[in-house]
């Protein structure tokens, strides 16, 4: 049999049929539901008398509503409150299980895939979330999909796709260790644009993907949309295996080493060839921060944001003006000049018990910035709870840092954690789009420990130099 | 799903890069549990000035665009979120086309699901109906059957479409209805893999 690569193992392994254009009836293995893009999608199944095809294939949870702050309390926004509601019916109606706003293993839905066991090597798995492209560091086909197509799988456990390209990302070097997962991946969307993975599915190689942790692994595919490729993956190894053993969801016993022997003939094989391959040198990789309104729009904290006049084409430099003037910067201002007023640490991103502990690390002792607001947001409340244990909140809340509840929050403002007209936010999430933390809002994205450091100086620092 | 063959209509031009759905419509118009009545929410910050008075400028509040149904834009159109209000919002102000040089693939995906065609064309043809379309009145007429926008001067411009995206658009078919279609061939494929794969099927229980 010819060489292949991981992601053709998978979609071969998925063909239920094929069109004479090429077109494939593909099988998902999972589906993870929230409730801000099912209700459509549950109310037309009802509309047409359709029934789930596996209803045990698909797990719901609210993460994009839900408050942060006491649960208890309910969710003030009755709009809100419907929408969750809504999803708790249909799950009832349709029988999916849900782990439910107080449900200690609620949590954002990228989060509690992995967390659970739900997710595995070789599986499809879809979301209507774009960000589903997260649960590829698994060495899974996760992609994200509209509505319509989250009715199409909950009926038929399958969706009609044309088959994408592959996109080899390799890095190789050595990465500093004040760089993390996420610095890999905003400099890999600045040097190949917001739409330089559009139409592919990438895969990511070289000495330092294999050396990142799963989490790590998670915030890198997690952006993979940010660079318009609707799926990243890695090869799972022994540290995928070691992450899924003894998980809620994931296989036991005999099934689980059966499961492990074919997780092994995953990888791509010697000699398989990609439709493109980029590289990159991880020790020219600096602590990145966005200066503008789309991830592409990056640089190392040792840079200076851009000139408009210096852009060689006026496309680049329309959009440049447009994207100072929104962010309220100065061309050729050092990024360490830059004051914030909020610092975000949390969503499907950077949110995991790893993040909580490394950006405590650098908490331990400081204080947040006289004028600065500061809060962590973690993924799931079985990782506040498990942060709790180790004593984490605490370091952060008398670093001066709010601690919330579990949920999306402030990455996309859908709930009461919004970011008012002219703020600056450090945030570790993953899209600082125009008002996407909140109209005016203007959002620099950074990972965890920057974030620290941010909300301590009150402006950016080049971690590298910060102790 | 409304069927698409040929739309004759009028052109408005939206002249910017990586428009993203978060501004096509913004998060708080997405706690709705409908598909309708999403206009209000189409280009919500945008329609607006710092001041919160609507924005005269933009094209959407112009009253020349009023009964605009083909929007002409720039690359990477819907990247970002997956949200398809994004559609939904386009298909309720009334736009049955978006013209690009690029879409985002969510984006792209999700326009077929709702009966909205979009249309990739090269950049210098884009340019050259973003030129004709700031003439007031300007309409182009997009025809899925023979592929072609065709300008108001008669340049017809081809565009590629895969064939069974474009049938199903042509006749309006329910998408998952076709999909049952197969419902043996995904029942066979289900027992194959629950022999092959079983740690596959071990469903969740409520």
């Amino acid at each position: 049999m010819a060489a292949q690569t991981l992601f053709e193992k998978i979609w071969d392994a998925h063909i239920v049929h094929t069109e004479p254009d090429g077109t494939t009836l593909l099988y998902v293995d999972r589906q993870l539901v929230h409730e801000v893009t099912s209700p459509q999608a549950f109310e037309s199944l009802k509309l047409a008398g359709r029934k789930p095809r596996r209803p045990g294939a698909t797990l719901a949870v609210p993460d994009h509503n839900v408050p942060t702050t006491d649960r208890k309390l309910g969710i003030a926004d009755p709009v809100s409150a419907k929408q969750i509601q809504t999803l708790e019916e249909n799950c009832r109606d349709f029988g999916i299980t849900i782990f439910g706003m107080n449900d200690t293993r609620q949590g954002i839905v990228h989060v509690i895939g992995p967390e659970q066991g739900f997710t595995l090597p070789g599986m499809t798995i879809v979301c209507g979330d774009s960000h589903t492209s997260t649960h590829g560091a698994f060495g899974a086909l996760a992609f994200g999909i509209g509505t319509s197509e989250v009715e199409h799988v909950l009926a038929t456990q399958c969706l009609i796709q044309t088959r994408p390209r592959t996109m080899e990302i390799r890095v190789d070097g050595k990465l500093s260790d004040r760089c993390s997962a996420k610095d890999v991946i905003l400099a890999i969307i600045g040097r190949i644009g917001t739409a330089g993975g559009t139409g592919y599915v990438i895969e990511y190689t070289g000495s330092v993907i294999r050396g990142l942790t799963m989490e790590g692994r998670m915030t890198l595919c997690n952006m993979s949309i940010e660079a318009g490729a609707r799926a990243g993956m890695v090869a799972p190894d022994e540290k995928t295996a070691a992450y899924i053993k003894g998980r809620p969801m994931a296989p036991a016993g005999d099934l689980f080493d059966r499961a492990v022997k074919a997780w092994r003939d995953l990888p791509t094989d010697p000699g398989a060839k990609y439709d493109l391959t980029v590289e990159l040198n991880a020790e020219q990789i600096a602590p990145q921060v966005t200066w503008g309104t789309s991830p592409g729009m990056v640089t190392g904290v040792d840079g200076k944001v851009p000139d408009p006049k210096a852009m060689p084409d006026e496309k680049s430099r329309k959009a440049t003006e447009r994207a100072l003037e929104y962010m309220g910067l100065t061309p050729n201002t050092p990024m360490t000049q830059i004051n914030i007023d909020k610092v975000f640490i949390g969503s499907c991103t950077n949110s995991r018990i790893e993040d909580l502990r490394l950006a405590a690390s650098f908490a331990k002792g400081k204080q947040v910035a006289k004028n600065v607001h500061a809060m962590v947001v973690p993924g799931s409340g079985l990782v506040k709870h498990q942060a709790e244990q180790e004593g984490l909140d605490k370091i952060f809340r008398d670093a001066g840092f709010e601690w919330r509840e579990a949920g999306c929050s402030m990455c996309l403002a859908m709930n009461a954690d919004v970011l008012q007209p002219g703020e600056r936010c450090a945030s570790t999430s993953n899209r600082n789009f125009e008002g996407r933390q909140g109209a005016g809002g203007r959002t620099h994205l950074v990972s965890p420990i920057m974030a620290v450091a941010a909300a301590v100086e009150g402006h950016f620092v080049d971690i590298r130099n910060w102790n | 799903m409304q069927p698409f063959t040929t739309h004759t209509g009028l052109v408005a031009p939206l002249d910017r890069v990586n428009v993203d759905t978060d501004q096509i419509i913004p998060k708080q118009f997405l706690k709705t549990i409908k598909r309708t009545g999403l206009r209000e929410g189409l280009f919500y910050d945008w329609r607006k000035r710092k001041d919160g008075s609507q924005d005269p400028d933009f094209f959407l509040n112009q009253p020349r665009y009023k009964h605009a149904s083909i929007l002409l834009t720039r690359d990477n159109f819907g990247c970002g979120s997956s949200r398809e209000h994004a559609p939904w919002a386009l298909l309720d102000q009334g736009f049955r086309s978006v013209i690009a040089p690029s879409f985002a693939d969510i984006f792209y995906n999700n326009c077929f699901q709702n009966g909205i065609l979009p249309v990739v064309l090269k950049a210098d043809e884009v340019q050259a109906l973003f030129k004709g379309a700031s003439r007031e009145g300007c309409q182009l007429t997009v025809d899925l059957a023979a592929q072609t926008v065709t300008a108001p001067d008669g340049t017809a411009y081809r565009f590629d479409i895969d064939p069974l995206r474009k049938d199903c658009l042509y006749k309006g078919l329910d998408a998952i209805g076709l999909s049952l279609q197969h419902a043996s061939a995904i029942a066979a494929y289900e027992k194959r893999r629950l022999s092959d794969a079983p740690w596959l099927f071990t469903d969740l229980a409520r």
